[in-house]
């Protein structure tokens, strides 16, 4: 992903903090075994989402495919994806994490 | 499709009048500036969308036109996007062009989902304001039938067809004056725009003029935001409401501020903040294009469609909106969606539809308006209360 990255090293994981060169700000949350539980986005335009979730994405387009007209949101709840979006251009956000992935005593309210 | 029947000839009406004035008098003429709003039965006959009919001729052309029913307004977005299978190939609209020379094609990013088609130029006109040489977009062109997968990239669906847009097209209305603005200035990935040559397309920066336009700007009057007017819509919902969509703030009399509270959002993007019970709302925006109020609160429970809220009993809610300047308490109701339905068969309209949202977000859509005017005022154009941009009610 082209960008800048900053990384904020923490105790239970590693954040990697990439501003993509569209302004888009992406957090990865990397666990200290090196896997990447959980992505967060803010920015004018969406993020290469089919980058992010790599092996998830189809799925997650899948989920979005019926009855959106009038939403400005999108939450897939999946046992092992949840995918969070909303917004609208000039103004995206959302959250994708892997909740068995999530390392010992981390909730998915502390990821913002 | 024959529901709009009524709209379609208001505006056939207005247009006969539109030679009127007379008299050789200099005077300016003050031009009906008010456009019919409807909620009701659509294409895929979702609950409270909000219509209007938008007329697209070729430019320069008083004859070469077309009337547009079922057009969603949206002041979540800014232009005025037609599926290509409802306009009438005889317009021959002209092509955008990128900085290559080559057919300019956007990619358009809904959060459900994106609108792949060309950007054409056409003469808009609604009521009896002109935007000459609009840009907008047609989307699902056969003519650009491949989607490039730097634009599906950004996930969801391709809304392509009236079904999944709920509508024939998106008229929007919002803040700002073009769709992406500076951002699109450079190459964004996902590309947002994009130059074709042949089937091969590649992302591109887009000068602002030729980015899609909110065409309220490019009025010769009134052009310095909206006003959507609609009335009250009872607990329980109605089977169809109608209002209108009057441009210009404090220009014209039907379009004065009065005693409207202003709240001003960040410039660049459009959001305020917005405070329920304690929590605080970061990412809240105002969205006719929505057709519920979301809202995060695990307070409320989901409904089994965890599309919308099921309260046991109507929860009566008062939030307040904060600006960058100014605040407004907005007093709301939230009633369990499943019992709105089913006991209301055949009701398109509901005040007191909700929904669940992320945690920082309150999304203030169609409900919000019922019983408001509901004024939009454009980024970096002058109004009676200041220079945009700001929501006023």
């Amino acid at each position: 992903m082209d960008g800048s990255l900053r990384v904020l090293p923490g105790g239970k994981y590693t954040v990697h903090e990439i501003e993509t060169a569209s302004g888009t700000k992406i957090r990865e949350y990397v666990s200290t075994g090196g896997n990447i539980f959980a992505v967060l986005w803010d920015g004018p335009v969406m993020p290469d989402l089919r980058q992010i979730l790599g092996n998830y994405f189809e799925r997650y387009t899948a989920a979005t495919s019926a009855g959106q007209a009038g939403r400005r949101q999108i939450e897939v709840r999946e046992p092992d994806l949840v995918v969070q979006a909303r917004g609208h251009m000039r103004a995206f956000s959302g959250k994708a994490y892997l909740p068995q992935a999530l390392p010992d005593g981390v909730t998915p309210d502390e990821l913002r | 499709m024959s529901k709009s029947a009524l709209i379609t000839s208001l505006t056939v009406s207005l247009l006969v009048c539109a030679c009127g004035g007379g008299g050789g008098d200099s005077a300016p003429v003050s031009v009906p500036n008010a456009q019919a709003l409807f909620v009701g039965p659509g294409p895929a006959n979702n609950v409270n969308l909000l219509f209007t009919t938008v007329e697209i001729c070729t430019p320069g052309s008083a004859s070469a036109c077309q009337s547009i029913d079922h057009v969603l307004v949206d002041t979540g977005s800014s232009g005025l996007r037609i599926l290509a299978s409802v306009v009438d190939p005889s317009l021959s609209l002209p092509q955008q062009t990128g900085a290559s020379g080559r057919p300019l094609v956007e990619c358009g990013q809904f959060v459900v989902g994106f609108v792949w088609g060309p950007v054409k130029i056409a003469d808009v006109r609604i009521a009896q304001e002109l935007a000459r040489s609009t840009p907008i977009q047609l989307i699902a062109d056969p003519a650009f039938p491949l989607v490039p997968a730097n634009c599906s990239s950004m996930g969801g669906t391709a809304l392509n067809t009236a079904e999944l847009i709920g509508a024939n097209g998106v008229l929007g209305v919002s803040m700002f004056a073009q769709d992406c603005g500076a951002t699109c200035e450079g190459i964004t990935s996902p590309g947002v725009y994009f130059e074709c040559a042949g089937s091969s397309c590649q992302a591109t920066p887009a000068s602002l003029a030729q980015q899609l336009q909110n065409p309220v700007t490019l009025f010769t009057q009134n052009n310095n935001g909206v006003v959507i007017d609609l009335p009250s819509v009872a607990p329980g919902g109605a089977r169809t409401v109608t209002g209108s969509l009057i441009f210009g703030i404090g220009t014209q009399g039907n379009n004065a501020m009065g005693s409207a509270q202003v709240i001003r959002v960040n410039p660049t993007n459009g959001v305020f903040t917005t405070v329920l019970n304690n929590t605080s709302y970061g990412n809240s925006f105002i969205d006719s294009g929505s057709n519920a109020l979301y809202f995060g609160n695990p307070g409320i429970p989901a409904c089994s469609n965890p599309d919308f809220f099921c309260p046991g009993a109507t929860q009566i809610l008062s939030a307040t909106l904060h600006g960058t300047s100014g605040s407004a308490s907005v007093n709301f109701s939230v009633a369990n969606a499943e019992a709105l339905f089913s006991n209301n068969p055949g009701f398109f309209a509901f005040s007191d539809l909700a929904g669940p949202n992320a945690s920082d977000t309150f999304d203030w859509g169609l409900p919000f308006f019922f019983g408001r005017k509901v004024f939009i005022a454009i980024a970096g154009q002058d109004t009676p209360a200041g220079v945009g941009p700001y929501v006023a009610f």
